[in-house]
């Protein structure tokens, strides 16, 4: 069997009387890359917000390569530097420039050589189009460049596991292709990464496996091609018929 | 107006002048302490001890100066507390100007958006150094107007420091109008000393807030 | 109680004398403030005129009369009326002036904050739906503005209350003065009678000031939802 990096046990959500997550039991494996998609409010965003507790269970456990995360466990910031995330906007840190944001987490909490990471920065900055903004600050940059430098942000902190939620959902339909470019060539590079997103036709092309999820229930799990070709429940259909519009006018006229 | 008069005056303004600055900084920077420190229990919730800021910003904010001032000089001593009076000028500023500042603080940290926490959470960033490196340069900015009215409204508080027999500018003007009759020209010294003394951090403050407007943090 | 000096305020009549001092300031703030609240929208809807002139007059006038500290303003009405110009002028009279004119300054700063708060696009849409100007303010204007006002307008009245404790410097008799007289009059029989009457004295503004600004505060938080 392949390496198992994130282990999801049975666990349960809820706001109050609001059930999220109801006994919820996923793995993820190295290399692996898993789409969630589902309706608004089926619980998506708030599972990956409980792999790195910033929300607590109720009950169930969560293991990453074998050690589990708790929200008040000690060790948790040591834990959340293997996870790395990227949220739906403004999470860059807007009184730094986009090198201080890149630098921040691995100088004061792991401790690494500046030079180093200054180096290795400027690398992925390259690679993602955006060598020449490493002094700007994020206000002076475009929804789609924020987006891709807290990516880079994250991986600076060499995670095991990426994790994005709905990244591109708050940007214009023009930016929303160079993020997602950045996080195809990642899954190109064998990145493990657990991905919420609408963007249909991008899960397709990315996924090894997608998850339906609704109600905080897994409805189906299946190969990206068999799941948008020939979904096996009635709610996976009717959750996917939202992306297609039938004409109204006769064209043929 | 007799000018003659008005510069013969002039050094014994300038030592009030002194004084209402002396004790009106060091005030402000004991309210400075007092208000970071309760806007950081009411950000985090502390249990009890944010029971008791809450009750300190009610009784410090509905009550006047002139009135916290009379109860420590005069009322405390009589249970066994004695204070000097410019002890009492800046005990009193720093109860009065530490919940304006808590204020001021913490609507500074809870206009921080909760994503930035998260992020750096997410990084690996422990509580202490999230507050350290994300969320207090950005709370400090917001708050910079805020920070800076507050310091003018405490200067100006210190006129009631006359009360409690404090030599400062009211002091001053009120004794030698009594004393000489000059009242034109004691008033208008008044007048410019205040204007001396809080002109230049009012502009500075309005300067401040342009700049930060500017940079537009956020979006 | 004696120790603590609380006994004199049940000797006599000292209770309702104290109580007849807070009333003598609650009568100053609210005399004041209810000549600050007309004059204070006019000036600052004339504050957001297009007149550059009108608007830098206001403008000196008002930041002069809102940096001052408020003993500055009373001292100048105060001396400069009875002494220099010899008017007899009495405290009360002189403190609603002066607590007039600021309170005036700082309500007309609020009414220019609200009205330049509401977005350019309200105006737009409400003249792009075909409303004339005056229905514009009437209809969509005034009612935000209002909303953002009245909690700021009743914060003022516990600003001017607190401001109140003043008057007792130029020698008006209100509550701080009662007190003094009070203390004064027990010297011999209760010494330590300074601690219990002025803590009276907090607590008596205390109990008038806080319901006030609770009020504001639970309707900002209902109407800034």
């Amino acid at each position: 069997m392949e390496n198992e990096i994130l282990k999801i046990e049975h666990i349960k959500k809820s706001f109050g009387d609001n059930i999220i997550l109801d006994d919820l039991s996923l793995s993820v494996y190295q290399g692996e890359v898993i789409v969630i998609v589902g309706p608004s409010g089926c619980g998506k965003s708030t599972l990956l917000r409980c792999i790195n507790a910033l929300e607590g269970i109720q009950e169930g456990h969560i293991y990453l390569e074998g050690e589990e995360i708790k929200k008040d466990s000690k060790n948790l910031p040591k834990l959340r530097e293997k996870i790395g995330m990227v949220f739906q906007s403004y999470d860059l840190f807007p009184h730094l420039s986009v090198m201080d944001n890149i630098l921040l987490a691995p100088l004061k909490v792991q401790k690494r050589n500046k030079s180093e990471v200054i180096a290795e920065a400027r690398a992925l900055l390259e690679r993602i189009g955006l060598a020449d903004k490493e002094n700007s600050y994020p206000r002076e940059l475009s929804g789609g460049q924020k987006q891709r430098i807290a990516i880079v942000r994250a991986l600076c902190m060499h995670p095991e596991i990426l994790l994005f939620d709905e990244v591109t959902a708050a940007l214009d339909p023009e930016m929303v292709r160079e993020v997602l470019d950045v996080m195809l060539s990642l899954a190109k590079q064998g990145r493990t990464m657990l991905i919420v997103t609408h963007e249909m036709q991008f899960a397709k092309a990315v996924a090894d496996r997608v998850i339906f999820l609704d109600g905080g229930h897994i409805i189906e799990e299946a190969k990206p091609c068999e799941f948008f070709e020939n979904p096996k429940t009635e709610r996976a259909k009717q959750f996917l018929n939202m992306f297609e519009f039938d004409a109204v006018k006769d064209s043929s006229k | 107006m007799n000018w003659d008069v008005i510069f013969k005056y002039i050094p014994l303004y300038k030592k009030a002048a002194w004084l209402t600055l002396r004790l009106g900084v060091l005030g402000i920077v004991f309210a400075i302490l007092v208000g970071a420190i309760c806007a950081v229990i009411a950000y985090y919730r502390v249990p009890v001890l944010k029971r008791i800021v809450a009750v300190y910003i009610e009784l410090s904010r509905n009550t006047p100066l002139l009135v916290q001032l009379f109860f420590i000089y005069y009322g405390l001593p009589k249970v066994g507390v004695s204070v000097d009076a410019e002890v009492c000028g800046v005990v009193g500023l720093a109860f009065l100007g530490g919940s304006y500042m808590a204020e001021a603080f913490r609507s500074g940290l809870e206009a921080v958006d909760k994503i930035q926490t998260e992020s750096a959470y997410s990084l690996g960033l422990s509580r202490a150094k999230t507050m350290r490196y994300v969320i207090l340069p950005q709370a400090v900015s917001i708050s910079v107007p805020a920070f800076m009215a507050n310091i003018i409204f405490l200067l100006k508080e210190t006129s009631v420091f006359s009360a409690i027999s404090l030599m400062d500018l009211m002091f001053t003007a009120k004794d030698l109008i009594g004393l000489y009759y000059k009242t034109t020209e004691c008033l208008f010294l008044l007048v410019v000393f205040y204007l001396i003394i809080l002109l230049p951090i009012s502009i500075l403050g309005s300067v401040l807030e342009r700049r930060l407007r500017y940079a537009g943090f956020g979006a | 109680m004696q120790a603590l000096g609380l006994d004199v305020l049940f000797k006599g009549k000292n209770m309702v004398r104290l109580l007849g001092g807070l009333w003598v300031a609650l009568k100053i703030s609210i005399i004041s403030v209810a000549i600050s609240i007309p004059l204070g929208i006019i000036l600052g809807m004339l504050m957001t005129s297009k007149n550059k002139v009108i608007r830098g007059i206001l403008r000196v006038y008002l930041e002069f009369i809102r940096i001052m500290p408020q003993m500055v303003l009373l001292f100048i009405v105060f001396f400069e009326t009875t002494r220099v110009w010899g008017w007899d002028l009495k405290g009360e009279t002189a403190s609603v002036i002066v607590f007039a004119m600021w309170g005036t300054a700082e309500m007309s700063d609020l009414v220019r904050g609200a009205l330049i708060s509401i977005p350019k696009h309200q105006y737009e849409s409400g003249s792009a739906l075909g409303l004339t100007k005056l229905q514009v303010y009437l209809y969509i204007i005034i009612p935000q503005t209002v909303r953002r006002l009245i909690p700021l307008s009743i914060n003022l009245i516990t600003r001017m209350i607190k401001t109140t404790s003043l008057i007792l410097l130029i020698g008006v008799v209100e509550v701080l003065k009662v007190a003094q007289q009070i203390i004064e009059a027990n010297r011999m029989v209760s010494p330590n009678s300074a601690f219990g009457v002025y803590l009276t004295v907090f607590l008596l503004y205390f109990i008038a000031c806080w319901p006030i600004s609770m009020l504001a505060k639970y309707l900002e938080r209902k109407w800034n939802t």
